[in-house]
């Protein structure tokens, strides 16, 4: 495949992605630090080249359902808010999961709660991998920490997506959505024809032939007996997930006394305070987590035996820690640094809280 | 080599794109690049700036807070960023509307009359890339053919008519900045 | 003579269409629902669209019209199929997308996307059931529920002070120059029937034609909810529903149409 350098903020390189990886429509609503997204697509009108919809919603909670339209047909949708946005989205995410629908939802985190601010953050980790919405389900979530990584996430997502029919979160957040770097981009995949849409999504309610029952997307069934079912069905697909689909990267972790666990934007600061703690004599390694559900349970497990702490770095008040914790059950110290509100904490910081929690710990 | 910079100043001075035709610039010489704005109410009118990482190297964090140049074109940026410019670093600065100059002892501090030397030539619009001109001049971290290619990538084809403009005014730039005070 | 000797092609007079499928229904006998989804699925199959329709489900008492409509469908969250419209006509301009929506889901929870959808002049048909309460969940206030009307919700009657206007959104939509046709009907009739369908023809024309939104009321009857049989719940409905929701056309072929 070819390959094409560009340098895009984070926000353009996921609309670049939608337009080439065959997408066929978007829906959105402004809110920063995501509007990229949406000006990149109108700038670039794919309707024109590959005919893929672009449209402006009228609030994300009609963006979410139009979504749940597109993909009830059978169609690759998307779309993309921050986290006020995703919030009213919610109720939209749990019938996807619910009906079962493939699409990919991007987060580009800011500071909460509430209006909170439009700066970075990583709040949203509960929200993302616990639910958010009602009911059990689990959406597949991705967590970017390049712009590259925005990009190949849209076509990872499609192919999550629709191999498990499950509505796919890329986390991001403020920083990588505006950060800019360097692309490459491959060449356009086509979009479905529609004999590859009956054959690639069957289930869809693309329009009733004549050899066969209408079919019906939804998320009700009023018989407890059969939902509860439908739930079993739920679960043993997340479990399958969990099973087949971690993803993580583990930087110097082999013969690390210290781990830093993080994902995105966190990851990346840790990364230069590994360096720098690499400058003080500390072997300190770096997991980074790429898919944060289904959540890499037992890499930390394997590592919790091996080192002599853990610190949780993220922008929150202490959410992924949780997870750590769980999986590694009180194997070895488990301390979480973060900043919050949309403050992005430094390499420095990271590394003073890795020396104080967990070095100089009695 | 890693160079971690930031430019700030007004919004409108061309500070976001000064630094997007640097990151490209960059990139079009093969190296790994960064460029990240901050971003929101304040880009209105108020001020703006970005920091850009230029390296040989794969970037870990493109958020920082301590910087190798401090690209300063207003008084605001200075009093922000003067005391985040490493220690043996540079501060370049535009001396027009600077009221407290620079007063470190342990980094390297330059000045560029850039806002002067564009209204003499009637050049507002290439201000930004006087001032790029002298930070090149003083930290040569991408060639000048580099940044003919970056000026192409970066610009909409319906303004290549202007790369001409452009270079001249990195050259002037070069010309232009002057010494404060080095180690 | 035996059911056989009568059960013969020759001597069938009224068939059953075959985009409705063979599931009892379970509206409450009376209802005026069961009527329009007929009337529905017989003009779908009078234009040969069974392969093109699409429904949207709403939640209300039509949250399983799904189950009737031998077409391929979507349940949509409460108030929101006219997004979910939106998004399957735009990705399939030649199929035929339509929502069947109650009141509360249409005029109260989905107000900002029937509004848009009819703004942007999305080429989708709405179907709107107005008989002026909740039905599903037994009996409460709705957006069209009549000044005085008694509901769960509103126990002593619906007073303007407490609980504001009954909605008249169809006239609202009319305004709208997105909309090609608004039209309010009724199915309490064998010729009321008659008219409606002529409307909801019309109203899937105009998509075929790529007219933008065509919206056809329907003014109904809810004699659980209302409490009253359902002859006389037909006749209180013209009495009183009528007064504030006038049978007729409101927009055709996009001009607003005097009356």
């Amino acid at each position: 495949m070819a390959k094409e350098l560009k340098l895009m903020k984070g926000n353009e390189a996921i609309a670049e992605a939608a337009i080439r990886s065959g997408c066929d429509g978007y829906f959105g609503y402004p809110i920063t630090p995501q509007s990229e997204v949406m000006e990149h697509l109108m700038a670039e009108k794919p309707w024109e080249k590959t005919g893929m919809v672009v449209l402006q919603a009228e609030s994300e909670t009609s963006s979410i359902n139009m979504v749940y339209g597109g993909a009830g047909v059978g169609k690759k949708v998307m779309t993309s808010s921050s986290s006020p946005g995703i919030s009213l989205m919610q109720e939209g995410l749990t019938y996807l999961a619910g009906a079962e629908l493939p699409a990919i939802v991007v987060n580009v985190v800011r500071g909460g709660p509430g209006l909170g601010t439009i700066q970075p953050s990583q709040a949203d980790y509960f929200q993302a991998t616990k639910g958010g919405g009602h009911g059990d389900y689990q959406l597949f979530v991705l967590a970017p920490a390049t712009v590259q990584e925005m990009y190949d996430f849209v076509f990872l997502g499609w192919e999550i997506a629709f191999k498990y029919r499950n509505p796919v979160m890329i986390l991001s957040d403020g920083a990588i959505g505006q950060v800019m770097e360097k692309l490459y981009v491959g060449d356009y995949v086509p979009r479905w024809t529609d004999e590859e849409l009956r054959k690639n999504a069957p289930w869809a309610s693309f329009g009733k032939p004549t050899d066969r029952k209408h079919h019906i997307i939804t998320s009700l069934e009023l018989d407890s007996a059969k939902q509860e079912l439908h739930n079993h069905k739920l679960q043993a697909k997340y479990r399958e997930m969990e099973e087949k689909e971690v993803r993580f990267e583990a930087i110097n972790c082999d013969d690390a006394d210290y781990i830093f666990v993080a994902y995105g934007s966190s990851a990346r600061i840790a990364e230069k305070a590994m360096q720098l703690g690499k400058e003080k004599g500390y072997k300190i390694g770096i997991l980074r987590l790429i898919t944060l559900f289904p959540f890499p349970k037992k890499k930390i497990a394997e590592l919790s035996t091996k080192v002599k702490g853990m610190l949780a770095v993220e922008m929150s008040a202490g959410q992924m820690v949780e997870d750590v914790r769980l999986a590694a059950e009180f194997r070895c110290p488990i301390e979480h640094y973060g900043r919050y509100g949309g403050i992005i904490h430094t390499p420095q910081e990271v590394l003073e809280a890795l020396e104080e929690k967990i070095i100089k710990r009695k | 080599m890693t160079e971690e910079i930031i430019i700030a100043g007004f919004g409108g001075q061309g500070v976001l794109s000064m630094g997007k035709i640097l990151a490209y610039s960059g990139a079009m010489q093969d190296k790994e690049v960064s460029w990240m704005p901050s971003y929101g109410p304040e880009m209105r009118g108020g001020t703006a700036n970005v920091s850009v990482i230029i390296s040989d190297e794969r970037i870990s964090s493109p958020i920082i807070s301590q910087f190798d140049t401090a690209i300063i074109l207003n008084q605001q940026s200075l009093d922000k960023f003067e005391s985040s410019v490493k220690p043996g670093g540079v501060l370049l600065y535009d001396p027009n509307g600077i009221t407290n100059p620079p007063k470190r002892t342990d980094i390297n501090i330059y000045k560029i009359a850039a806002t002067e030397k564009a209204a003499d030539l009637g050049l507002a619009k290439v201000f930004n890339m006087i001032v790029l001109g002298g930070f090149l001049k003083v930290k040569p971290v991408v060639t000048e053919e580099f940044i003919e290619k970056g000026l192409m990538k970066s610009l909409p084809e319906r303004h290549h008519g202007m790369i001409p403009e452009n270079l001249k005014a990195v050259q002037t730039g070069k010309e232009l900045v002057q010494a404060v005070h080095t180690l | 003579m035996f059911n056989q000797d009568i059960v013969k092609p020759e001597n069938l007079v009224y068939k059953r269409t075959e985009v409705l499928t063979d599931n009892v229904m379970h509206y409450c006998p009376g209802c005026g629902h069961g009527t329009t989804h007929r009337i529905i699925a017989e003009v779908i199959e009078e234009m040969g669209i069974q392969d093109k329709a699409i429904c949207v489900a709403p939640v209300g008492c039509s949250v399983l019209a799904y189950n009737y409509f031998e077409v391929d469908s979507l349940g949509a969250a409460h108030g929101r199929a006219p997004a979910l419209a939106t998004a399957i006509q735009r990705l399939n301009p030649d199929k035929h997308t339509f929502t069947y929506q109650g009141d509360g889901d249409l005029a109260a929870i989905g107000t900002a996307e029937t509004i848009h959808a009819c703004n942007r002049g999305e080429n989708i048909v709405i179907i709107f059931i107005n008989n002026g309460i909740y039905g599903m969940t037994g009996g409460q206030m709705a957006p069209t529920t009549l000044v005085g009307m008694k509901t769960a919700t509103t126990p002593y009657g619906r007073n303007v002070e407490l609980n504001g206007y009954p909605l008249q959104i169809t006239e609202l939509l009319a305004q709208l120059p997105g909309t090609y046709l608004v039209t309010r009907q009724s199915v309490h009739t064998a010729a009321a029937v008659r008219k409606t369908k002529k409307a909801i023809r019309q109203a899937f024309e105009n998509q075929k034609n790529k007219k933008g939104t065509s919206f056809v009321e329907v003014v109904s009857n809810c004699n659980s909810g209302w409490k009253m049989p359902a002859t006389k719940a037909n006749e209180w409905m013209v009495e009183n529903m009528f007064a504030k929701y006038p049978i007729g056309d409101i927009k055709v072929d996009g001009e607003l149409v005097q009356k």
